[in-house]
């Protein structure tokens, strides 16, 4: 074990801020739009702007972005380094620079067409999605379909060269936004649930396709219905084999995961309750005093600390060409349910307060913290409900006989 | 950067598991526990050879020299077999002579220790919970020892025992040793018979002096701490697993009961909780090694944090196995009453969590 910067990172780090320091001005920064958190989780909140493509360009080039895809592609094509690629999101994060896009472009699809996807897919579509040129949702989910996914019912048929589609898909992050869908639909209704799948790329644009917003609870609304109503999806437009499209996507579910499970939102939390905490005073005294509060801070933080030491661990495994498969398959379950608890906390240091909706100028730090605490359920269901993220690390982690009836 | 064991580590923790899964099973452990000290020194032996006693004494005085994050890999492994005897407190001993430094006890007391031929304890605590060098009342005058110790890991086996005690100039740590005048020991009964501890009284003991001011002692019991973190991560996982694979092969309804969403959810969520929190006691033994201005809180937070899933994953266990986890027989009660022991010694979880919050400045 050795968590010190060896010279040469040192030198790689003073490289990354030297470049970022001619690269990206306050100028830019003063650009930047303002970004809502749940936007922010599912990374659809950053700058896509022209100015912001033009230095993602430059610092792929330098090899500091997508380190992990291919040249002819559009990334970096560099050797795995865990701890330069901490060095970049602390650099990148420090000077606010545009980074990783993180949505479900890059995070999901991406690795998919690397994996399954036809040359042709891979040319035309993976620089554009790293670079926001071509954004994108996920179509999965249906009414009827949630946890219990393969028994989707959006059905494909063949008429010459191309698909027509028709059916519903629900839950859609973003649709009302993106150039293109990647989605599970049916085009083989004689066979079992799982084998009559294909994983299809549809154009947002073609005619017959109606986005309808879905409010949360929150009151905002990131996700969407979206209806297919003989909607004409060109016959190449499939990834991987007719049929198998189940099995190409589990590749993308296990990215989702991954992404919903990093440390990083459970982090900013934790660094917001501590400052509410510190600043709100309650029954004459600040919050911090309270020992009960105290106590809490302390028991909250060593999870954090467990989630972001397990990041770390997880790094250098595979930085060694090891999968820890349990240490990756719980991090979804333990940071969304780290989220929930801080943000709990969150009320509680509101005190009554805690009754105010997020903006209104009363509330301790205007409600925002407290926020949290409903948006939660945007990292705990997004990407599968928790019981089924229960049902994953008992059968696939610890190999327990899986449910006779959900086969 | 690298967040991960060597492959000395490795090897390490693979041959104490080897070891102990060939000698230590628990019949050993049960005997070794309704033994009258608890003690036993064939295992000591067997211990002493694989180098766990000196694993953290320098090699001129005929250790190894290793770490406090090696130490606490073999506590980890100790800890998966439920062992019992003095490890906690001659760890706790051998931490105290080296932190203090004292050149004359180091040469007399560190070579017995890694030859296996002497045990050293440590005794701190006095009045219920505090573990402070801030809270004694053991008088220490011309090199002699008054006062009274409680909760002393295996006193009554130790040749030494370093006490926690304060004369005029404030706290320090002094030596007494087996048999010295004055030295009374009073066992007690304990939820855990695997680990014992002691009452002892010292009347005007002679005693020698080998440190100065409290952070001989502070780093003693941060030692500790991790130690207890690293035992209770793995006795955790012992009852995780212990209940998994009994959940593979119980039968109920016409099937085995690890098909239930009712027991998976349990587990799920338990190693969804368990697993990332060995990075916790990880990184507060190479900060202990490698960073110790800044190892008090990291020791402070996994000692709390592990010991709080220890205690969670023994109730589960025992719940999800039914009446038999209730048993004397099963084999699960011994590690419930070492996540008792884990979670009560050196200071329950809510002090240790307040401490972590003043330590950060909150």
């Amino acid at each position: 074990m050795n968590l010190s910067y060896s010279e040469e990172y040192e030198r790689f780090r003073a490289d990354v801020r030297a470049f970022l320091r001619e690269s990206w001005t306050d100028q830019d920064r003063a650009g930047d739009p303002s970004a809502d958190e749940v936007a922010a989780s599912l990374g659809s909140a950053v700058r896509t702007d022209g100015r912001a493509t033009e230095f993602r360009k430059k610092a792929i080039a330098r090899g500091y972005l997508y380190r992990h895809i291919p040249r002819r592609y559009g990334g970096s094509e560099q050797p795995s380094d865990p701890l330069k690629a901490t060095i970049l999101v602390e650099e990148f994060k420090r000077a606010a620079a545009p980074f990783e896009i993180m949505g479900q472009g890059p995070s999901m699809l991406v690795p998919t067409l690397l994996e399954k996807g036809s040359e042709e897919q891979r040319v035309r579509f993976v620089e554009k999605t790293l670079l926001g040129e071509i954004r994108w949702c996920q179509g999965y989910s249906e009414p009827g379909a949630g946890s219990d996914l393969a028994s989707l019912r959006t059905s494909a048929v063949l008429d010459g060269d191309h698909w027509v589609v028709n059916g519903q898909k629900i839950w859609t992050s973003n649709a009302h936004q993106a150039d293109w869908m990647f989605a599970l639909i049916r085009t083989e209704p004689e066979a079992p649930k799982r084998d009559g799948i294909t994983y299809m790329l549809i154009d947002m644009r073609t005619p017959g396709i109606t986005v309808r917003p879905l409010r949360e609870m929150t009151g905002a609304a990131h996700f969407n219905e979206v209806f297919f109503e003989d909607v004409r999806v060109p016959r190449d437009s499939i990834v991987g084999e007719r049929g198998r499209g189940w099995y190409v996507s589990k590749a993308t579910l296990k990215h989702e995961r991954a992404l919903i499970g990093n440390a990083g939102i459970a982090r900013r939390s934790f660094d917001g309750v501590l400052l509410l905490a510190q600043a709100t005073q309650v029954r004459g005294r600040p919050a911090i005093q309270d020992p009960v509060i105290r106590e809490r801070l302390a028991e909250l933080e060593s999870r954090l600390l467990a989630a972001e030491y397990n990041g770390y661990r997880l790094l250098t495994a595979s930085a060694h060409g090891n999968e820890p498969a349990l240490a990756g398959m719980i991090t979804k379950l333990h940071t969304s349910t780290l989220a929930y608890d801080i943000a709990r906390l969150a009320m509680d240091i509101s005190s009554d307060h805690a009754l105010l909706a997020p903006g209104e100028r009363h509330a301790p730090f205007a409600g925002m913290m407290v926020q949290a605490y409903t948006m939660y359920y945007a990292l705990a269901l997004g990407g599968g409900a928790p019981n089924i993220q229960r049902n994953i690390i008992a059968e696939r982690g610890l190999d327990l006989p899986r449910d006779t009836r959900a086969s | 950067m690298d967040f991960g064991l060597s492959e000395e580590q490795v090897l390490l923790k693979d041959t104490i598991r080897r070891y102990l899964d060939a000698e230590c099973p628990t019949t050993r452990v049960r005997k070794v526990m309704e033994s009258a000290d608890g003690h036993d020194p064939e295992l000591w032996r067997g211990l002493t050879s694989l180098g766990v006693t000196g694993m953290i004494v320098p090699a001129k005085h005929g250790g190894t020299g290793l770490e406090l994050l090696d130490l606490a890999l073999a506590a980890e492994e100790l800890g998966w077999a439920a062992a019992p005897g003095p490890f906690l407190a001659n760890a706790l001993g051998t931490v105290a002579l080296l932190a203090a430094g004292d050149q004359e006890a180091s040469e007399r007391w560190l070579p017995a220790v890694a030859a296996g031929t002497s045990i050293v304890s440590f005794a701190l605590a006095e009045a219920i919970g505090e573990w402070d060098a801030a809270h004694l009342e053991t008088r220490a005058e011309s090199n002699r020892l008054t006062g009274e110790k409680s909760l002393v890991p295996f006193a009554s086996i130790a040749d030494a025992i370093a006490v926690a005690a304060v004369d005029a100039t404030g706290p320090g740590l002094w030596i007494v040793e087996r048999g010295a005048p004055g030295l009374e020991i009073t066992a007690l009964s304990g939820n855990d018979m695997t680990r014992r501890v002691d009452r002892i009284r010292l009347t005007a003991t002679p005693a020698t002096r080998i440190a100065s001011g409290r952070a001989a002692i502070d780093r003693t019991r941060d030692a500790g701490l991790i130690l207890l973190a690293a035992d209770a991560w793995a006795g955790a996982r012992r009852c995780h697993h212990m209940t998994t694979e009994y959940a593979k092969t119980r039968v109920q309804f016409g099937q085995p009961i690890g098909s239930f969403q009712g027991i998976k959810h349990q587990l799920a969520d338990l190693i969804a909780d368990l697993e990332p929190a060995l990075s916790l006691w990880w990184y507060a033994a190479h900060a202990f090694d490698r960073m110790p201005e800044a190892s008090a809180r990291p020791a402070a937070l996994a000692k709390a944090h592990l010991g709080d899933l220890f205690d969670r994953a023994a109730r589960t266990s025992i719940e999800l196995h039914g009446g038999i986890g209730y048993t004397w027989e099963y084999d699960l009660q011994l590690w419930f009453r070492r996540a008792m022991f884990d979670r009560a010694f050196l200071g329950e979880a809510s002090y240790h969590r307040r401490r972590a919050a003043d330590l950060a400045g909150w």
